[in-house]
């Protein structure tokens, strides 16, 4: 196994949080034993070890396919942007990460996803714990209307937290770069917060039950921009430790905050599909395909 | 019709024709008419509300001044008009709505979050769901029958037949159906976005329910509950059926509750309606403090059920 590469980006080494090296490599030596468990032969070439490969994917409605065969590749300790116009099953993709999709009851899906190398859609596989290594952070912030520190702490409790609390809440609120905001007001409701700061508490709440992987769907779109800098520094900084998938609607977040990105679009039968995938510095200065092109330059989507 | 204004720019022309536009024509009859009537519509609803009320108050003084407000309210039935009281009607309806919520709350509750929760959105579930909403406007007096088969007929040797126990339970069935519909209302108030929260952090579907969807339903379950035992309070026909016509509580001393419980009984509605049929014309004045008392403690179930909704309003 080779060690995984950091690039770390001047964000990143700015605002680097206190404590966060160590259990960065823990989790990161925790997934190269996954990998070796589960049979890292689909790594290939690639420059970072892949946390998810994904082979001739469908997702479906009903009848309706709202994306089709996807094939992609996902790298560790990156944070892989999907862009596309609405309506192209960027959003579907992603929940189908976590298995968030199995919700909608008339959602299912062909191919597969495997996740360090296990199939993610196995009979076996409990979507409960999935979404425990998979975590996620929703377009619109969804604080539980209960208290901070318990926002925080639910996730940690019902996956058999043991340790100190306190200092599980305390951590996991400072690696989301929101402690010294609410340090004092653990007690008040997550509701009362402003909108961007309840999204940092959604994402203290992810990063409490130590996921391996964040899926982000649209983060910031109801978020000002000051607001979204501030999630975006973070993304920087959580990517020492976690992997991080992002839907976004916004081109120059992409094109800031990802290492790599996914275009995608949706053909003559609504059926969203994958144009092409690479560094996000090829996508937007040189794609190879014309659909990314014009849509990187805003001249469709 | 209008012509566009604007176009020739300033002056005194101009302004005045902006202002003839602007100003309109004058009375527009058709929609005062049609405010009219729906102002109309309200009144006569609320008119009759008013007269009821204001005629039994003041059909029931010459009962108060005569007996006292302490002796009506605790006085035992009776064919005396000088003697006869609703205490145990009021005793009668109280034991049959602690019965009521003991069975409709966790039973209608349970039902409810398994239609809303975990039952699949099928074919089966849609056609119980329907039934279920049938069965609350299915006519009182059929519950009455089928609590005279159910309760006092089939499981007498439980029951007791004609008791207080068979009335508490055909009413429980009676709202069961409301108690799921309002339950299942509440649950359905908790947005996705919540139960999506719970599920992203590895929560199962237990957990989400238990720490989330029924905690920030509970004050919707809980109102819905309180009104659904308002409307229980007020059921009369039912009743008829099940034993409570002329019965009264055994009132010796030396009866004990389980014998109040498995002997004859009495509520409020149909002591009202039992007065309402007895000769003497004290009775008349004795019938509306009953009806009084009645609709004082419904309003006062109702108030508390709006006082929660509004003390624990979530906002989103």
């Amino acid at each position: 196994m080779t060690e995984v590469k950091q690039e770390p980006s001047p964000i990143a080494a700015n605002v680097k949080a206190d404590g966060s090296k160590e259990s960065g490599r823990r989790v990161a030596a925790m997934q190269r034993m996954k990998v070796a468990v589960g049979g890292g032969d689909q790594t290939g070439a690639v420059a970072s070890e892949s946390v998810f490969e994904v082979s001739n994917f469908n997702a479906y409605y009903g009848d309706f396919r709202a994306i089709k065969d996807i094939d992609m590749s996902i790298p560790m300790n990156r944070i892989t942007a999907f862009i596309g116009p609405s309506g192209c099953g960027k959003s579907t993709l992603l929940r189908c990460f976590n298995r968030m999709n199995d919700l909608v009851p008339i959602a299912h899906n062909s191919g597969r996803i495997l996740y360090h190398g296990v199939d993610l859609y196995d009979d076996k596989v409990d979507p409960v714990e999935v979404r425990r290594r998979i975590g996620m952070v929703f377009q619109k912030p969804n604080p539980f209307p209960k208290s901070i520190h318990e926002n925080v702490a639910f996730g940690a409790r019902i996956s058999g937290y043991k340790g100190n609390m306190d200092e599980l809440v305390e951590r996991s609120l400072r690696r989301a770069a929101i402690w010294d905001e609410v340090k004092d007001k653990l007690k008040q409701p997550g509701t009362a917060l402003s909108g961007g700061q309840q999204q940092r508490l959604c994402i203290a709440r992810a990063i409490a039950v130590e996921p391996d992987v964040i899926l982000m769907d649209e983060p910031c779109s109801a978020l000002d921009p000051v607001a979204t800098l501030k999630i975006e520094e973070l993304m920087f900084e959580l990517r020492d430790e976690f992997t991080i998938l992002i839907v976004t609607h916004n081109m120059q977040q992409a094109a800031r905050a990802s290492d790599e990105t996914a275009f995608l679009t949706m053909g003559e039968d609504r059926a969203g599909y994958m144009v092409e995938k690479g560094p996000t510095s090829e996508i937007f200065t040189n794609p190879k395909n014309r659909l990314t092109e014009d849509y990187v330059s805003g001249r469709f989507g | 019709m209008a012509g566009r204004l604007g176009t020739l720019g300033s002056g005194p022309e101009v302004q005045e024709s902006v202002r003839r536009a602007l100003e309109g024509t004058g009375v527009d009859w058709r929609s005062r008419i049609w405010e009219a009537f729906l102002v109309f519509s309200l009144v006569v609803s609320f008119v009759f509300l008013v007269w009821l009320i204001a005629s039994q108050v003041i059909a029931s003084i010459p009962a108060w001044q005569a007996r006292g407000v302490v002796d009506i309210l605790t006085s035992p039935t009776s064919s005396d008009p000088e003697k006869a009281g609703i205490g145990q009607g009021i005793v009668g309806s109280m034991i049959m709505m602690f019965i009521v919520s003991l069975l409709s709350l966790p039973i209608g509750v349970a039902g409810a979050i398994y239609l809303e929760e975990y039952a699949p959105d099928n074919f089966a579930s849609r056609t119980l769901n329907t039934v279920i909403r049938n069965l609350a406007g299915v006519p009182a007096v059929v519950y009455g029958i089928l609590g005279l088969f159910f309760f006092v007929i089939v499981a007498a040797p439980l029951t007791g037949g004609r008791t207080v126990i068979s009335g508490g339970l055909t009413l429980a069935v009676l709202v069961l159906p409301i108690s799921i519909i309002v339950t299942a209302e509440a649950l359905r108030a908790v947005p996705a976005s919540i139960r999506e929260a719970g599920f992203g952090v590895g929560a199962t579907r237990w957990e989400v329910i238990r720490s989330h969807v029924l905690p920030y339903a509970a004050p919707g379950i809980l109102t819905g509950i309180i009104l659904t035992l308002a409307r229980a309070f007020g059921e009369t026909a039912p009743l008829l059926l099940v034993g409570a016509v002329a019965g009264a509580f055994a009132t010796a001393s030396n009866v004990s509750f389980i014998d109040q419980l498995l002997g004859p009984y009495t509520s409020m509605p149909t002591l009202i309606y039992d007065w309402s049929r007895l000769p003497q014309p004290e009775f008349r004045s004795l019938t509306a403090a009953a009806i009084v008392v009645l609709l004082v403690i419904i309003i006062l179930i109702n108030a508390v059920a709006i006082y929660l909704r509004n003390r624990y309003a979530r906002k989103w």
